[in-house]
């Protein structure tokens, strides 16, 4: 820029020139992702069975595994059945896992290996449109690996029924939060093998810490403040008051956090695809 | 900006401390087939993307489809298909799911786009294969199928990066006798490539350009006309300086690329009876090219 660094002309140019620029990777309206949302779905039905079966096994395994085998040990958890204070957990880490692994994983062979994004991108659509397309799409998995495992804890008297339903909004508003955040891990990773490190270093911290296995009251203070940073614990919370059918406290605080990780790391990812895809 | 369909007017694209594009200018007009010729790294690639709105210029003014780019992209992306370098065909879907899906990202109804299906795959010469996996087809057919997916939308313009790189010569005059009906109906091309022969064959007018500038623009035959404007002796088989030198008193120019000693020649007579009868030289007398003026600007050794 040859213009004086004082010159405000000049600034407020390069402002309005980034927000353009930005501009540029924000999804053009508000239905456009539904394209990008729907081709995701018709690749998934046909292969919806298998898909199924390879997202709930391992949920399933974990909560009738520990459920029963460590339920022997433990007894009752906070006023009930090991199994019903896991299942609650299950459905939550559920969520966290298939909306992730869908958004590092897939969405990354969709960027990169297939070009599927690229494609996209030269119609009418935008890389906000796909990337919202994306995130939604991960988002619906989770809800659908989380819904099955909740009925499945229904079914076997784990969870209340209706109140459960009060969880499900909450399971949606979770999958929405990490698919975004594993954007941010999708928009930055080379090749595959660097989603390890984003599983070895946040995902397992954050299953062991967020309530998913035992009440978060067993940690430490200062940990538990760590842990109640990070969005998993808030959906736990919300997800097991539901399922047990227990007045939930600070609804309002734990479905804020969980609203800005689904927020706030879309425009973190936004501005890293962009930089990525769009030079 | 102009009633021009495309137009760059003095684009420049760095890459932090490289300039990718320097100085840029040119226009394609409706109905027009033009050629952005170069090497490759030459740029080509990302003045395509600057020109959809994908990347954006450092300096300069793009227009595409009435449109400002890069704040209007989307909506001329509306009136363009593109053909990218690198297949990116859905390998998820069948050859019609293919077609199908991308009609949905144009906002076209359904009913639209399986209506225009039979008539693109017949484009295509793909009539046979609509339900076969992309895995399946060859790499002609796949070239066909991305074009015929480009015209989906019946879009007014086509972007082609380099359409034919990697073709086998059957597949390499299907595609380019597709493009030309595709002229006949009135549709704008814009398409770059390194194979001469191809823009000699399809593109009104071309531009070459290398490291990013322009350096040559015009309707082939007069880039030839004009650039060398004579018949071309290529002699091989023997140390060609030593050639040279027995050969260019009779020549208006000589050069040498490899092991390939080129004439530049008015009058090919004296050359060609001082080559005849030798043993161990093979020699070609041909009327100068596309391929010769891109060489010759570009220099004949190879770049890379």
């Amino acid at each position: 820029m040859d213009a004086p660094p004082y010159d405000t002309d000049a600034r407020a140019h390069r402002a309005v020139g980034r927000a353009s620029r930005m501009g540029l990777a924000l999804p053009a309206n508000a239905t456009n992702w539904i394209a990008v949302w729907r081709r995701n779905y018709l690749v998934w039905r046909k292969l919806a069975a298998a898909s199924m079966i390879g997202n709930l096994a391992d949920p399933m395994i974990y909560l009738f595994g520990l459920g029963l085998g460590l339920g022997l040990m433990v007894g009752h958890v906070d006023g009930v059945s090991y199994i019903a204070f896991l299942a609650a957990g299950t459905v939550g880490s559920s969520v966290m896992m298939s909306a992730t692994f869908e958004s590092m994983y897939s969405a990354f062979s969709r960027m990169h290996v297939q070009r599927t994004w690229e494609a996209i991108m030269h119609t009418p659509l935008t890389l906000g449109d796909v990337v919202v397309g994306e995130i939604v799409w991960a988002a619906s998995k989770a809800v659908l690996s989380g819904a099955a495992i909740m009925l499945v804890a229904g079914m076997l008297g784990y969870a209340q029924f209706p109140s459960m339903l009060l969880a499900l909004p909450i399971i949606a508003l979770a999958g929405l939060a990490f698919a975004s955040l594993a954007m941010i891990v999708t928009a930055l990773a080379p090749s595959y093998d660097f989603f390890m490190f984003y599983q070895t270093l946040v995902l397992t911290p954050m299953l062991l810490l967020s309530g998913v296995f035992f009440p978060l009251k067993q940690l430490p203070e200062a940990v538990r403040q760590g842990a109640m940073v990070l969005p998993l614990a808030h959906a736990v919370e919300l997800i097991r008051a539901a399922m047990l059918g227990r007045p939930a406290a600070n609804v309002g605080v734990h479905v804020a956090i969980l609203v800005a990780y689904a927020i706030v790391p879309f425009f973190v990812c936004a501005a890293l695809f962009r930089r990525r895809l769009m030079r | 900006m102009s009633n021009n369909t495309i137009e760059f007017r003095n684009v420049v694209k760095r890459f932090g401390d490289k300039t990718v594009v320097d100085n840029l200018s040119f226009h394609v007009r409706a109905g027009e087939c033009f050629g952005l010729l170069g090497p490759n790294g030459a740029g080509k690639t990302t003045t395509l993307k600057m020109l959809l709105g994908l990347a954006e210029p450092d300096a300069g003014e793009i227009s595409l489809c009435g449109q400002t780019i890069p704040s209007g992209a989307r909506f001329a992306r509306q009136r363009v298909g593109v053909v990218p370098q690198f297949d990116n065909l859905d390998p998820d879907f069948s050859v019609r799911e293919n077609l199908l899906v991308f009609g949905r990202y144009f906002g076209l109804p359904a009913s639209k786009t399986r209506a225009m299906v039979p008539e693109l795959l017949e484009f295509a010469r793909l009539e046979n294969k609509a339900d076969a996996r992309v895995g399946e087809l060859s790499g002609g057919m796949r070239r066909r199928l991305t074009l015929a997916r480009a015209l989906i939308s019946d879009p007014d313009v086509l972007i082609l990066d380099e359409p034919t790189t990697g073709l086998d010569p059957q597949a390499r005059h299907l595609i380019w006798d597709r493009l030309r009906s595709l002229l006949t109906r009135g549709k704008t091309i814009l398409l770059t490539t390194h194979f001469m022969e191809e823009a000699e064959r399809l593109c009104h007018r071309l531009c070459i350009i290398e490291e990013g500038r322009k350096i040559t623009e015009g309707a082939p035959s007069e880039l030839v006309a004009n650039e060398i404007g004579c018949d071309v002796i290529e002699v091989y088989g023997s140390a060609p300086s030593a050639l040279r030198d027995e050969l260019a008193p009779f020549a208006a120019r000589t050069e040498i690329s490899g092991e390939t000693l080129f004439c530049y020649v008015h009058d090919a007579a004296p050359v060609n009876a001082r080559l005849a009868g030798r043993t161990g030289l093979r020699y070609v007398h041909r009327p100068a090219n596309l391929e010769d003026v891109f060489l010759r600007l570009t220099g004949r050794e190879m770049q890379d």
